[in-house]
C-alpha cells in the first residue's frame, strides 16, 4: 500500500509569523505585492552564451532608452534559451528577484544570427515570447543635442502598416513593443514633457521598422501645435522568426480588469452630435387614486355644518372635543 | 363619505409615460474619448498610440534612408492627429506646464501579477458590523488629570499607564494573600496571548483563501516528520476512544478497573458472549451453519495433517523456483563457494500448504 506524502491542512501545523525585520524591507515587499492598479512593468536586459557587436549595441541601447525602469546584467547566461520548455527556469528566477515583468534576451548563434527575444512574465512565469531577428541596426545618428528626449518621458507611437493588424505574428510583436516602450501609465500628462516619438513601419509581412525619434513642437495658427520628428537614437529592423502566444487560460486571467476599476455607464445619458450631451427623464404614471391630497378640511367642515343643520345625530361629525384631565397644579 | 378632490390641480391632461427630453448642456461634439478615428487612424489616447491600418508599401524603396524617411513622414501626420486629439482636451495651467487629464488606455495589455485578492474579513470586524460598532478615530494627546499635562495616548510617558500606579485600593472581592500588581500583570499577559492568537488565526484564515498581506509570512515552527510517510494528525475523539479501548482489552481484566480520567467513557463492551445463528436463514446466505462447522473442522485438520497438499500449487512453486535459480546461476558465474553462500532457513518447508477452504466442497 502507497501513501502518498501530503502537506497537512494550515490549521494543524504550529505557525509562525513572520515580518520582515526592517521597515524598509516591509516598505520593498509592498512595492513588490500585487496591487490593483500596478506600478510601472520593469525590464530586464540579458544577454545569452554569444553576442555580436551588434546585439551588443542594440542591447545597451534599450537600456538607455528605458534607463530608470531596468535592469541590465552583463553577464552571460548560458543556461537561458527561452523557447525551450526547461530553458526558462533561471529567466524567471531572475524575473522574480528583479521584479521586473518584461524581459530582452540576446544571443547570436549560427543559426540564428543577432537573435532578439523580448518577452513578458505573469505572476513570474512566462507569458508569451516574440523573437526577431535585428536585421540592421543604426547606432545614433548625429544630432543636436539640445533636443535629445530626457529619460523617462512618456512617448508617442505610430503604428503603421496594415500588416499589424492581419499577420498574426506583427500584431504579437506591436503589443509587445508597446508594453516594452510605454511607460508607466499615467492619469495626468505635463505636455511641456512631450519629447519623444517611437514610429513603427510594417514594410512587408514579417520586417518592421522601427525608429526612435525626438519630437519637436513648432508654432502653429491654433492652439495645437506642429509637429516636427527629429530621427535620433537607434534605429532598427526587426524580421520577426518565431513567437510564443500565451495559453487561453493564462491570458483570460491576465486580461482581467478588477470590477472596482469598470467604469459604470451612466444610465440615461447620451451624446447627440448635433445637440450635445442628452439625458432621459421619465416621469412614472401618476396614481391618482392613491394621491395624498392637501390638508384642507374644508369638505369636512361643510358636511358638518349640513348634518347640524339637518338636525341628525351624526355623532361622527360633530367636533371632537378635547378631553382635558384633571392636571394639579 | 367621499372624497372631495380639486379638480384645479389636475388640469392638464397626462399622458401614460412622458419623456421629456432635456439638453442637458451644449457642447462641442464629442465622438468618444479614448478611441477615436479620425482620418482613418486609430488612435489610443491613454496610451499617446496611432495606429493606420490601411497603409499599405505600394514600393518599397530601396535605400534605406529613403525609406527611414518615409517612414518618418508618414509617423509625423500620425503623431499630428494624435496631438490634436490631446491639445484639445480640457487642460490646467500649472507651473511647469499645462496638464490635461488622461483618458485610460484603450488597448488592453495584460497586468504583470495576478489581482489582489479581497481579505477576509478579521474576527473582531466580524464582531463589530454584528454589533454595529464603529470605528472611531482617537486622538494622539490626551489629557492626563493627574498631571494635568498633556500626555501622549500610546507610547512612552503615555496615559494610564499600567505600570505607574504606585497604590491599589483593597476591594472587599479581594482575597487575601493575592498581589493585585502580580494579577494586573498576568492579566494583561493574558490579553496579549490572546491578541497574539486572534492575529494568528485571522492571517490563517487569510493565508487560506490567498489573501495574505505582502509583509507577512506564516512559517512552521515544527515540522511535519519525514520518515514516516504521514504527518502528525490532530487526533479525534472517537479515535482517542478506539486506542483508549484496545489498550483497555488488552488488560488481565479487561478494562474493567483501569483509573479513568474525567469525562472518559468506560469500555465498551457488549453483553453477548457468545455468537448464535439466526434461527431462520435468509435468502441470500448459504448454510450458515454449514460454514460454521467447516470453519471449524478446516482449523482442526490443517493443523495436524501432513497429507493435505495442493499437488498443482506445490508443482508449480518448485518449476518456478527452479527456474530462478538456474537463470541466477547463468547470470553470474559464482565465485564464493557454496559455503559462504547464504542457506536457506531449514525450518521453512515450501512444499507444505495448508488447503484453502474457499470453493471446495467436501
Amino acid at each position: 500500500m502507497r501513501r502518498s506524502c501530503v502537506a497537512p491542512p494550515i490549521d494543524y501545523i504550529m505557525l509562525r509569523i513572520k515580518t520582515p525585520k526592517s521597515l524598509r524591507a516591509n516598505r520593498e515587499l509592498e512595492k513588490r505585492a500585487p496591487k490593483l492598479v500596478e506600478n510601472g512593468k520593469k525590464t530586464l536586459i540579458l544577454h545569452g552564451t554569444k553576442t555580436s557587436n551588434v546585439l551588443n549595441d542594440v542591447l545597451t541601447e534599450i537600456y538607455h532608452l528605458k534607463k530608470d525602469n531596468s535592469v541590465k546584467y552583463s553577464r552571460r547566461n548560458d543556461n537561458i534559451r527561452p523557447f525551450e520548455s526547461g530553458g526558462e527556469t533561471s529567466l524567471e528566477f531572475y524575473s522574480l528577484k528583479t521584479d521586473c515583468s518584461l524581459f530582452v534576451f540576446g544571443s547570436h548563434s549560427k543559426k540564428r544570427p543577432d537573435n532578439l527575444v523580448i518577452g513578458r512574465t505573469y505572476d513570474h512565469h512566462i507569458y508569451d515570447l516574440v523573437g526577431v531577428e535585428n536585421f540592421k541596426s543604426m547606432k545614433s545618428c548625429s544630432y543636436d543635442k539640445k533636443i535629445a528626449p530626457l529619460i523617462g518621458s512618456k512617448p508617442f507611437f505610430a503604428f503603421i502598416g496594415e500588416g499589424f493588424e492581419n499577420v498574426e505574428e506583427l500584431k504579437h510583436l506591436k503589443e509587445v513593443l508597446l508594453d516594452l516602450f510605454r511607460g508607466q501609465v499615467v492619469s495626468s500628462l505635463n505636455l511641456a514633457g512631450l519629447d519623444r516619438v517611437y514610429v513603427c513601419t510594417a514594410v512587408s509581412s514579417n520586417k518592421v521598422l522601427f525608429t526612435h525619434c525626438a519630437l519637436r513642437l513648432k508654432k502653429s495658427g491654433t492652439t495645437v501645435p506642429r509637429v516636427e520628428l527629429v530621427e535620433v537614437g537607434p534605429s532598427m529592423d526587426f524580421v520577426v522568426r518565431r513567437h510564443r502566444l500565451p495559453d487561453e487560460s493564462l491570458k483570460k486571467e491576465a486580461m482581467k480588469i478588477a470590477p472596482e476599476l469598470i467604469r459604470k455607464k451612466e444610465k440615461n445619458v447620451s451624446k447627440d452630435a448635433i445637440e450635445g450631451k442628452i439625458g432621459k427623464i421619465y416621469v412614472p404614471d401618476q396614481q391618482v387614486g392613491n394621491a395624498s391630497l392637501p390638508f384642507t378640511p374644508k369638505g369636512v367642515k361643510r358636511v358638518r355644518r349640513e348634518a347640524k343643520a339637518k338636525g341628525e345625530d351624526n355623532k361622527q361629525w360633530e367636533k371632537k372635543q378635547k378631553q382635558h384631565d384633571d392636571v394639579s397644579a | 363619505m367621499y372624497k372631495f378632490v380639486d379638480l384645479k390641480r389636475f388640469r392638464k391632461p397626462l399622458f401614460r409615460k412622458q419623456i421629456h427630453r432635456r439638453i442637458l448642456c451644449v457642447e462641442k461634439s464629442e465622438m468618444g474619448e479614448d478611441e477615436q478615428q479620425e482620418g482613418g487612424y486609430q488612435i489610443d489616447l491613454g496610451n499617446l498610440t496611432a495606429f493606420d491600418p490601411h497603409h499599405q508599401f505600394s514600393s518599397v524603396p530601396d535605400n534605406r534612408e529613403d525609406l527611414v524617411k518615409e517612414c518618418i513622414a508618414h509617423g509625423t501626420k500620425l503623431i499630428q492627429a494624435v496631438a490634436d486629439a490631446l491639445f484639445n482636451l480640457p487642460s490646467t495651467e500649472d507651473a511647469s506646464g499645462p496638464i490635461v487629464s488622461l483618458p485610460p488606455p484603450s488597448t488592453k495589455l495584460p497586468r504583470e501579477k495576478p489581482l489582489p485578492k479581497p481579505k477576509p474579513p478579521t474576527k473582531w470586524e466580524v464582531f463589530a458590523k454584528k454589533k454595529g460598532i464603529q470605528n472611531r478615530k482617537r486622538d494622539k494627546l490626551v489629557y492626563d488629570e493627574q498631571t494635568s499635562s498633556w500626555k501622549r495616548r500610546h507610547g512612552y510617558d503615555r496615559v494610564n499607564d499600567d505600570n505607574d500606579i504606585p497604590i491599589i485600593e483593597a476591594k472587599m472581592t479581594d482575597e487575601p494573600g493575592v498581589d493585585p500588581f502580580a494579577k494586573r500583570r498576568s492579566e494583561k499577559k493574558q490579553r496579549v496571548d490572546k491578541q497574539e492568537k486572534n492575529r494568528l488565526h485571522n492571517l490563517k484564515e487569510a493565508s487560506k483563501v490567498g489573501a495574505l498581506p505582502s509583509h507577512v509570512q506564516l512559517a512552521a515552527t515544527a515540522l511535519p516528520i519525514t520518515g514516516t510517510q504521514t504527518a502528525p494528525r490532530k487526533v479525534s475523539k472517537d479515535e482517542l476512544q478506539n486506542v483508549a479501548g484496545m489498550a483497555a482489552t488488552s488488560t488481565a481484566s479487561g478494562g474493567k478497573f483501569d483509573k479513568k480520567l474525567a469525562g472518559e467513557k468506560p469500555p465498551k463492551h457488549e453483553k453477548k458472549y457468545r455468537k448464535f445463528l439466526p434461527v431462520v436463514e435468509g435468502s441470500g446466505m448459504g448454510s450458515l451453519e454449514k460454514q460454521q462447522s467447516d470453519k471449524i473442522l478446516n482449523k482442526l485438520m490443517a493443523k495436524n495433517s501432513h497429507e493435505i497438499l495442493n499437488v498443482g500449487k506445490a508443482v508449480d512453486m518448485y518449476n518456478a523456483k527452479s527456474d530462478k535459480k538456474r537463470r541466477n546461476q547463468q547470470g553470474k558465474s559464482s565465485s564464493t563457494s557454496s559455503k559462504l553462500k547464504v542457506k536457506k532457513s531449514p525450518y521453512k518447508n515450501a512444499s507444505k500448504k495448508k488447503s484453502s477452504s474457499k470453493g471446495k466442497s467436501k
